[in-house]
């Protein structure tokens, strides 16, 4: 794709501009977690933002904003799998993987020598 | 020799040239590798009868450091292609250079605390948190490690190219910077996950 000079230092802006929320946003998810939120809602909180600044990562700097069909193509294939990937925990639940792990006794008596 | 084809020029089918699809087709892949482990970790945390607050056991300040150290990384490379973008070199020089000091700043920051949770008798070994720990920060410091191996080449070596093959040279650095904030994006979620929850 053909960038002109112009064009360049208005991306060099946006770069600065985003620089500044991620780092706004890394404060925001290292402050939230001084709180000690319930553990359902601190990681809610925690990938929420997360997610957020992965996506200004992704849509300005790899500038996914504003990309080629192929490119789109490619990532949703991935994106599919990846929420696959992600979901299989939950199918675990169907045999004993997902199950809490306990402890055995001590052998001790096994072994009476 | 023969040229390796459209370097440059785009494909007609993708609209693309081969060097930005190949980046992402590789990205997709390290997708798969990085989720794979994401959900090993949900499947031993929810199966685990407990599991530790990351701060109780990892440093955050250092983390959080790390955390601003590979975001400014990302700026600097993305500046760096811009500079090419815009024909001024020196500036490339500067920003490349600036990216791979703040990537070893990044791993020696790491070391620091690899070596604390060693003194401590800290192992992979001693439970499961630390054995996923070590799997992900250690697979995400050799993508570090990697990037640091491409991107001194570019910043050395490979710039030779600039004078003969402007746009070439600059495709390289382009999906050289798209797999430095891949590294980035995966940190962005690593230090949440290990760190704060």
């Amino acid at each position: 794709m053909a960038h002109g000079h112009e064009d360049i230092r208005k991306h060099v802006r946006v770069y600065i501009g985003v620089f500044v929320v991620l780092m706004v946003l890394t404060v925001i998810t290292v402050g939230v977690a001084q709180f000690h939120l319930p553990t359902p809602i601190a990681i809610t909180v925690a990938l929420f933002v997360a997610i957020i600044k992965g996506s200004l990562v992704a849509l300005f700097f790899m500038h996914l904003s504003n990309e080629r069909k192929a490119i789109y193509a490619t990532l949703m294939l991935t994106v599919a799998f990846f929420v696959f990937l992600m979901a299989i925990p939950k199918f675990t639940e169907a045999d004993n993987f997902g199950e809490k792990i306990h402890h055995a006794p001590p052998a001790a008596a096994e072994h009476p020598h | 020799m023969e040229e390796i084809p459209y370097t440059v020029e785009t494909r007609a089918d993708t609209g693309l040239n081969n060097v930005k699809l190949g980046i992402w087709l590789f990205l997709a892949s390290e997708v798969m590798l990085f989720g794979a482990l994401f959900s090993s970790y949900i499947i031993l945390r929810t199966g685990a009868e407990t599991w530790p607050l990351g701060a109780t056991i990892l440093n955050v300040p250092l983390a959080t450091l790390n955390t601003v150290v590979l975001i400014g990384s990302s700026v600097t490379m993305v500046m760096s292609w811009a500079s090419l973008k815009m024909d001024n070199f020196p500036k490339y020089r500067l920003y490349m250079g600036a990216t791979v000091a703040l990537a070893f700043v990044f791993l020696i920051v790491k070391y620091f605390e690899y070596t604390a949770k060693f003194e401590h008798g800290l192992w992979p070994r001693t439970n499961t948190f630390l054995a996923i720990y070590f799997t992900l920060t250690g697979l995400h410091g050799l993508h570090v490690i990697g990037g640091i191996i491409v991107n001194s080449y570019l910043l050395l070596p490979g710039a030779k190219m600039w004078k003969t093959q402007r746009e070439r040279f600059t495709n390289r650095v382009e999906a050289a910077g798209l797999y430095w904030h891949f590294v980035d994006l995966v940190w962005i979620f690593l230090f949440p996950v290990l760190y704060l929850l």
